[in-house]
This record gives structure tokens, sequence and C-alpha cells, in this order.
């Protein structure tokens, strides 16, 4: 049994000019351990699906449908109180902004004693025994005089080692972590990678990785789940869609990376954008942008078709696939 | 047409003038302090940084947050006065020129930011945006032919002239970078410097508009200045690329050398920190520490506390940036004694 299995999760967001649907029918598990990237463009539904996991949709956006088992617990139907002992507790989330987590008027100290105090019963010392070990490990100089430190007195980068920490107080089953390094430079976005990854293999903690970035996923994730328009475009094993792409959008997506092609070289872009939650296209959401659309495309959304674990939603995935084949 | 032939930086940039030079530029910002203070507290954004953007190249800045590129770029626009230091603009010294005097260079040097939300002001329509700079800069021009330069403009970087109407809200992300660079092209400019443009984007709309940046520069005989702290746009598409660290210049090289030879000690590092396509999983880059303050710079080389090949020389002795064999510009003592 995966440790997390959504099934068919759909997230809406009623208005006044009718019902928008920002996750539309998308599955994925991620077993024990095991490190999930869930790629999409701004406005593909990846960061509210993770979100509609932990119960932290803002309103009017609500679950409109679909499962989500952790741990053998449909999710969806656990009272506030029953929530509140798996979020921040079983599954830790680590957010862009490590602003976010960290309450900029209490020290760091307190913040991750309070945490440890909420889901368990411990006395001051060993929480912040606890703390210190954990800051320790995310490879913060001299943690024991940085409990003392206030948010601001800290660098980005090291703001999200502390968050990485308070993520790992609980020893948490699940970590979904929301462009963690997006905000970040490069050499700190590679420290800070190479840390979760190194981290989640020792703890045995399952990651939920959300981002823009093909590159990072690449490196860092085991299965890829892509996103377009709220629906499950490709998924399967991240060697595997990264360097075989069937879906039009994924190896849109890729082509379009700078630094793969010959320098100088017009890149390949997708034409036209992302399409607005109250104009998502009939049939398959990409196809305007498409270059191979046919009529089938704008009739009915195609289904996520299976081969052998890599799944793609295209009419044409049988006919790419032999073409790559042969 | 979408797909049309490449275009490779034409090698005659290698030995065309420089367009716009920055020498020793030095730029500290004076935080006030207190006045018991010895000494005033000031950020050293620049210290002693020289280059020179020759005609016809794609000239690109790269460095993490804080190594001083984006003032760097603003003191080359007259956006910000340098401490010490002269900005020559086709020939002439430009940093010490009255404003009026100056307002010819500021037609042929444009800009373009990184935050479309910021930079197009949302009670104008695109019309009125774009023809603002037009009605400045070329005061004769009768109605009529404002407008018809606008349209020109517009098709020329590939915007629908019917966006004229319409405001900047109205518009997506990319659409409003495109709009960006209508207005820099607008004025007919010769240099563009371009701070961060496509950062804020999607990877899908970060290639279209690099793409109209290439073709914008091959069509009106363009010299960009692109600052970025994005590797692999560079290699895409810079010509030469100048690498920084906390207000300094570390190493300046052809595009295609930096990539294949990186000498500097930090330049190894960051493109080794490149996430790239690929089953190897991640590494850490191999960087210890953080970068030291710019009001407390570090003695000697401002990199020595970070990096693997220092030694005493590199704490007492600031490197000065020598030519190496290929052309390249590297400012490291371990690289001139040839230590690792």
């Amino acid at each position: 049994m995966p440790l997390l299995d959504v099934r068919d999760l759909v997230v809406e967001f009623p208005t006044r000019h009718g019902t928008l649907t920002a996750v539309d029918s998308v599955s994925f598990t991620v077993d024990k351990g095991e490190r999930l990237g869930i790629v999409g463009e701004s406005g593909a539904g990846k960061s509210v699906a993770a979100f509609a996991i932990l119960n932290l949709l803002s309103r009017p956006g609500r679950i409109g449908g679909g499962s989500i088992t952790f741990e053998g617990r449909d999710l969806t139907k656990l009272n506030r109180q029953q929530m509140r002992s798996v979020r921040g507790n079983r599954i830790s989330m680590i957010f862009q902004d490590p602003m976010m987590t960290l309450n900029p008027v209490l020290t760091i100290g307190t913040q991750m004693v309070e945490t440890l105090k909420a889901h368990r019963d411990i006395s001051d010392a060993e929480a912040k025994r606890i703390a210190i070990a954990r800051l320790g490990e995310v490879k913060i100089p001299s943690p024991e005089n940085r409990m003392a430190s206030y948010p601001h007195e800290l660098s980005g980068g090291m703001r999200q080692r502390v968050v990485i920490a308070i993520a790992l107080l609980t020893e948490p089953a699940l970590i979904i972590a929301d462009e963690p390094t997006t905000a970040l430079d490069v050499t700190i976005q590679a420290e800070i990678m190479s840390l979760m990854l190194a981290l989640c293999k020792t703890h045995g903690v399952g990651l939920i990785l959300i981002t823009h970035d093909l590159a990072v996923v690449s490196q860092v994730t085991q299965r890829v789940v892509v996103l377009y328009a709220g629906r499950v475009v490709e998924t399967g094993q991240t060697a595997r869609v990264v360097h075989d792409p069937v879906h039009p959008y994924t190896r849109g997506l890729l082509a379009a990376l700078p630094g793969e092609g010959t320098p100088g070289a017009r890149l390949n872009q997708i034409r036209g954008g992302m399409p607005s939650l109250n104009a998502i296209p009939e049939g398959c959401a990409f196809h305007p942008r498409c270059d191979f659309v046919q009529d089938r495309c704008r009739a009915a959304v195609p289904p996520l078709d299976d081969f052998d674990g890599h799944r793609v939603r295209c009419v044409r995935a049988d006919d790419l696939i032999a073409g790559a084949a042969a | 047409m979408m797909g049309h032939a490449a275009t490779t930086p034409t090698p005659d940039t290698a030995t065309a003038p420089p367009l716009v030079e920055a020498r020793g530029i030095v730029k500290h910002f004076d935080l006030g302090g207190h006045f018991l203070q010895r000494e005033r507290p000031m950020v050293k954004a620049l210290n002693d940084v020289s280059i020179a953007v020759r005609r016809g190249e794609a000239f690109c800045l790269v460095g993490e947050s804080g190594c001083g590129k984006s003032t760097l770029a603003r003191v080359i626009m007259g956006l910000l006065d340098p401490t010490e230091g002269e900005i020559h603009f086709d020939g002439t010294r430009i940093d010490a020129l009255r404003h009026k005097a100056r307002r010819p260079f500021h037609r042929r040097m444009q800009m373009i930011f990184q935050n479309p939300y910021a930079s197009l002001n949302p009670r104008r329509t695109v019309q009125q945006t774009l023809e603002e700079p037009v009605r400045f800069h070329f005061p004769a021009l009768s109605d009529a032919e404002v407008k018809e330069r606008v349209e020109r403009v517009m098709v020329s970087v590939g915007n629908d002239p019917g966006w004229g109407q319409r405001y900047p809200h109205e518009f997506s992300g990319g659409q409003r970078q495109r709009i960006s660079i209508a207005r820099a092209m607008m004025v007919d400019p010769d240099l563009v410097v371009a701070d961060e443009p496509i950062s804020a984007l999607d990877v899908s709309i970060q290639a279209q508009v690099l793409n109209v940046m290439m073709d914008t520069r091959e069509k009106h005989d363009l010299t960009y200045l692109f600052i970025t702290h994005d590797l692999s746009v560079v290699r895409h598409f810079g010509s030469r690329v100048g690498v920084m660290y906390l207000g300094t210049l570390c190493e300046l090289a052809e595009t295609a050398t930096l990539f294949a030879r990186p000498r500097h000690p930090y330049t190894r590092i960051l493109l080794s920190a490149i996430p790239r396509v690929s089953t190897e999983e991640m590494q850490p880059p191999g960087l210890p520490g953080e970068v030291p303050s710019a009001m407390n710079l570090p003695s000697g080389c401002v990199f020595h506390d970070r990096c693997p090949l220092a030694n005493t020389r590199c704490s007492a002795e600031v490197p000065k940036a020598l030519p190496q064999d290929d052309g390249a510009l590297v400012a490291c003592h371990a690289v001139e004694e040839g230590r690792g």
C-alpha cells in the first residue's frame, strides 16, 4: 500500500461566474521514502493540489471529489482536530518563502520547541536538544547560538535550512515542498536540494517536490507528474519522462530550456500561454498550443493511457511511443 | 516563420570597437550612520569594475544576489552616479555630462526591467506608454508619424498592433515583457540593457521572449547588455560573459570559452551548480559559508574565505584581472600561479 494515494482529486473554486476547476481528476501515489515531482507552469494546479492534501485550501476553494488516503486514512474525511495530528506532524510542508513558515517575532529556538511540544509530550530541555540536533543536520553553523536568533538575522538560504529543520522535527513520513528553492541563487539551490535529497534518504521520508523546473526534478525525484491546466498530461519514472517525453507539452517544455540546444539558435517555443481557469479549451486542454492537433483532440479529453507504467494523455501517444521505439 | 536558421554571434563583433565602456567603476552607498561612529557604514556595491561592451554583441553579466550586476547596469544607464570611474558611450565620456547634454545618449541606451508588472504604468494604455518616449526624443514627428512608428515597432517585435488600446492588466507576463521590449525599441536605441528580463516568466514563455530579443538584435543591429543569474540563458544568448562576485569581476571571457574552460574557482562552482536535465543526483556545490556582507568586505580577494584554492597571498592582495592565452580575463592568484 502506498504511503499517500491521491485518487481522482478535484479542487473547485465556486465564483459568481460559475465553478472553476483548478485540479481535475488528478491521481498519484507516493510510496514510503519515495520522491515524487509535480511539474507545471503557473496556473497548472500544482500548488492547489498540494494544499488540498493538507486541507489548506483558502476559501472558496474546496475539494470537489476524490480521495486522499494517507497511512490508511482518508484525509478528506478528517475533522480539524484529526487533521492537526497529521499536518505538521506526519506530513510537513515547506513553502517557497521561508517567511511563510517562520514567525518574525519569535526566535528560531522558540518556534522549534513550540512545534515539537505541540505534537509531543516532552520536556523543554528534550525539545531543545532535538531542535539543536536538527539544526546541525541541516548544516547550520553553531546551532546552539542560532537557537536565539530571529529569522531576519539569517540569510534566505539559512532561513530555508531552518524551515527544513522544522519540517523534520516531528519525524514526518512525508514532506511536501512547494518551490523550495525558486527564490534562491543557484549555488544555494544546489546546496539546499542536495541536502533535502540526502535527508529524505537517511530518514526514509517521502517527498513531493512541486516545481516548474524540470532540471531540478530530474536530479532529485524518482517519479514525476506533469500537470497542465489542472490535469495530468504525463507521468512515470522521472528518467524516462525527461529522456523520452511523449506528450507534446512535456516535449515542448524540455525543448524550451536554454542550454540544451545550440547556442544562438532559436529556442523551441510553445506558442500562446496557459489557459485561464474560466476558459479551459474543450477536449485536450493543450490543443490550441499543440503543433500536431487533430479533430479528435478538440472533441473529447483524451484518456491517460498506460504504457508500461509511463502514462500519457494524448491521442497520438501510441504512434509517438512506437515511433520512439522504432 | 517560426524556425529559421541559427543566428550564432557574428565573428566580427570580436574586433568591433566598444559601444559602451565602464572604466574602474566604484559604487559605494553611504548608509549615513551615527555621527559618533568613526567610520560611516558603506555598502561597497562595486569595487573597481571595468567592462567594455562591443558594438553588436550580447554581453552578459552573471552572478548571484548582491554581486553588483544590477548596480553596474544602473550606473551605465546613468540611473546611479558612480562613486569613482568613468562611463564612455561611443567614444564620449557621459557620466560627467550635464543632464541636457546627456539626453541624446539616453535615447541611444534603453532598459528592460525584470518585473513587467511594475515597469508598465497601469493607468496608461499600451499606445500611450509606447508613444511617450517617441514624443520626448523626437518632438518634430507628427501624430501620424508617431502612430506609424508605434505600429511598425509592435509588428517588428511580433506583437499585435491592436494591443494599443488596452491596459497592462489585460496582458500576461510574457506579453507585458514583449510590450516592454517594444517600448525600449521605440526610440531606435543602439544599446539595450536588460536586467533579468525573463526571470519572472514561465519556461515556455521565457523561450518566446528570448526569441523576440534575439530576432530584434539581428533586425535592428542592437547591442545587448544582459543581466541574469541564469547561466543556461547566458550559454544560449551571450557572446561574452562577465562573472561577478561581491562587487568585483572575477572572470570575463567569450561564452564558449567560459563554458568550456571556466578558470576562476567561483566560476567553476557556479557552473557546476546549474541544474541539468540529467539522472545524476544533485550534488552540493562545495561552496562553504555564505556571501560576506558588502559593508565589510574580506581583505585581498573577496572570494578567498570561501575558495578551495586560497592561500595567504589571496587574503592579503587583491588579484588583478590578467589576460589568458585565449583572451579570457581572470582575476585569481591561484590561476596566475597555476595552483589547482
